[in-house]
């Protein structure tokens, strides 16, 4: 191989280093710093001088009975969507691995769908389907004898608000996985299954000792990617709940910050807000490394 | 794999096909309830009883967004951020994942471990202090202030590469070193080999990282809300569709059928590019 100069893999980041340092890297510098100022409208307008507030805005925060509450609510609501996506997702790959082309074709053509969809479209059109007033489910509902949903509002409810939330989540995200752990069961060498059903095998110990170890790295991979999604879910909340639900019922973090940040102008509480999600979501993504390196995977 | 041609085993393959069917159709439900809704006349649409069909298709509800003012406009706005963050988050992207992917040089794994913990960083905190970058920086360069498009393209950018080098490494690596060297034995510039060689090669790879880059950037409805401040004609899509959600009820037809329009050209690529991009996931996860 020819010799390349030092720098050649540098100028070939440095598009790359630029466009992150400046709109990544500075605004999380960024965000932090506003985190421990006193930073709202009159601050922003010049009005008033900028203080340094320490851990001030933080301990305010977490004094914020909201605050914690939103916390735990994210938390919560994040685990049950990944739980939901993934038991999907998986479910149906290996649902996948058992029917011939034409249902396949099918339910993969379905799943790419509402993949593709856009989360605001994708919002409108669960509401729509859900409303009170025009959706099929609610008449579905009524239709199968259950007359409690009769002109139901999903949104009213704090719990069956988000339980409209995460069905559209798992909707929207549950393809990710069952496409990728698809593909990670096609990619097991059929001379593997062979020899080990020739060795007399059953279908639970082969899927035990040969198929489930070799996806678990996948399965790792989709597991981090679903907890960093839903974790974060965004447009979802803010559609379907306009903006955090009655009173804030729904609020998730993300959507607090923001509230706090751009509805009322507390730019530092906001920030601390999100600073807080930064770590969270660090604290599992080296989590996630560490998993990597002791499984002797290199990166 | 042996195959058993018991009645049970034929039985259970039926229940699986049946279930897998019987899936699709819950998934695709509600795209074709947005299309069938889209379709239908208003007075279907805000009925007492939703059908699952139309006796009388109209494209009252699409006349009814397009003659809503700037929607054609809030189409292009978004078209043109979108396919501009795909062509420059590619490249970039692509000559990121060279680098990391052929060469070996310090800082290499530190960079790495970087791509993927920017992953991670929740965009939309960064929402406040990217505010207040674009602000200023629109004092110095007119094009990416706040109101200006270029103000939804570059942070889009930003956020879409990480996860496009992540993915394209394994696309890169998967060109044999040999031709490498065959290349330069040929006495082939290492730009001519970048570009005539190894880019050409990568394109199927490109073009599936490109999806999740063009999914983001054209969904994204925070950005275009907090940066498109006071400027209503560099709105995008996403705003375009709210207009039609109202305090004296909801136009809900009118919603279904802007919803379809901003869903179609997604579908589109996404069908034009879904066999690439299964193959590149099963790149990206194995490697």
């Amino acid at each position: 191989m020819r010799t390349h100069s030092r720098w050649t893999p540098w100028i070939y980041l440095a598009p790359a280093l630029v466009l992150l340092g400046g709109l990544l890297l500075y605004p999380v510098y960024q965000l932090g710093l506003i985190s421990f100022l006193e930073y709202t409208q009159a601050q922003v307008s010049g009005g008033r001088p900028t203080s340094f507030q320490g851990f001030g805005n933080y301990a305010a925060l977490f004094r914020d009975g909201q605050f914690r509450e939103v916390l735990l609510t994210t938390v919560l609501f994040a685990a049950a969507c990944v739980l939901a996506t993934l038991a999907t997702g998986c479910a149906l790959a290996v649902l996948l691995t058992r029917v011939r082309a034409l249902p396949r074709l099918a339910l993969m053509t379905a799943a790419l769908g509402a993949w593709a969809t856009p989360a605001v479209t994708g919002s409108t059109v669960w509401l729509f389907l859900f409303d009170p007033d025009f959706g099929p489910v609610d008449k579905l509902l009524t239709r199968l004898g259950m007359s409690g949903f009769d002109g139901y509002s999903w949104t009213y409810d704090r719990y069956s608000a988000f339980a409209l939330v995460l069905l559209e989540v798992v909707w929207c995200s549950f393809p990710f996985v069952m496409v990728t752990v698809y593909a990670g069961i096609r990619a097991v060498p059929a001379e593997v299954l062979e020899a080990a059903a020739l060795d007399g095998a059953s279908q639970w110990r082969i899927w035990r000792a040969v198929t489930a170890p070799m996806l678990r790295p996948i399965l790792v991979v989709v597991t981090l990617q679903s907890v960093i999604w839903d974790f974060k879910v965004f447009t979802q909340i803010y559609v379907m709940t306009n903006g955090g639900g009655i009173a804030g019922q729904n609020l998730t973090l993300n959507v607090y910050a923001y509230q706090k940040a751009f509805a009322s102008s507390q730019y530092s509480l906001g920030s601390a807000i999100g600073v807080v999600m930064l770590l969270i979501l660090l604290a599992v993504t080296l989590a996630y490394l560490r998993l990597l390196r002791s499984q002797g995977e290199e990166i | 794999m042996r195959r058993r041609h018991g009645a049970g085993r034929r039985y259970g393959r039926l229940a699986a096909e049946a279930a897998a069917l019987l899936t699709a159709a819950v998934v695709a439900f509600p795209l074709y309830w947005m299309v069938l809704s889209a379709l239908k006349p208003e007075g279907e649409v805000l009925g007492d009883r939703p059908r699952p069909w139309t006796s009388a298709p109209s494209l009252d509800a699409f006349r009814r967004v397009f003659g809503q003012q700037d929607f054609a406009r809030y189409f292009l706005n978004s078209l043109l951020v979108a396919g501009t963050v795909v062509v420059v988050s590619a490249v970039v992207a692509f000559l990121a994942a060279t680098a990391v992917t052929r060469f070996r040089f310090r800082f290499r794994t530190t960079l790495l471990v970087m791509f993927l913990v920017a992953q991670m960083v929740p965009v939309e905190a960064l929402t406040i202090p990217l505010f207040f970058l674009l602000r200023d920086a629109g004092a110095y360069v007119p094009g990416i202030g706040l109101n200006t498009l270029g103000s939804l393209i570059l942070p889009h950018i930003a956020f879409s590469l990480p996860f496009a080098v992540w993915m394209l490494r394994g696309f890169v690596r998967a060109v044999p070193e040999t031709l490498e060297e065959a290349a330069y034995l040929d006495g082939a510039t290492r730009a001519r080999f970048l570009w005539r060689i190894l880019f050409p090669l990568v394109f199927p790879g490109l073009v599936a990282t490109s999806v999740f880059s063009f999914i983001s950037t054209w969904n994204d409805f925070l950005f275009a809300k907090s940066f498109i401040v006071s400027a209503t004609e560099n709105s995008t899509l996403p705003m375009a569709l709210l207009v039609f959600f109202k305090d004296e009820g909801n136009d809900w037809g009118g919603i279904m059928a802007a919803s379809t329009v901003m869903t179609v050209p997604v579908l589109v690529f996404f069908v034009l590019v879904q066999r690439r991009l299964v193959s590149g996931l099963g790149g990206a996860v194995k490697d």
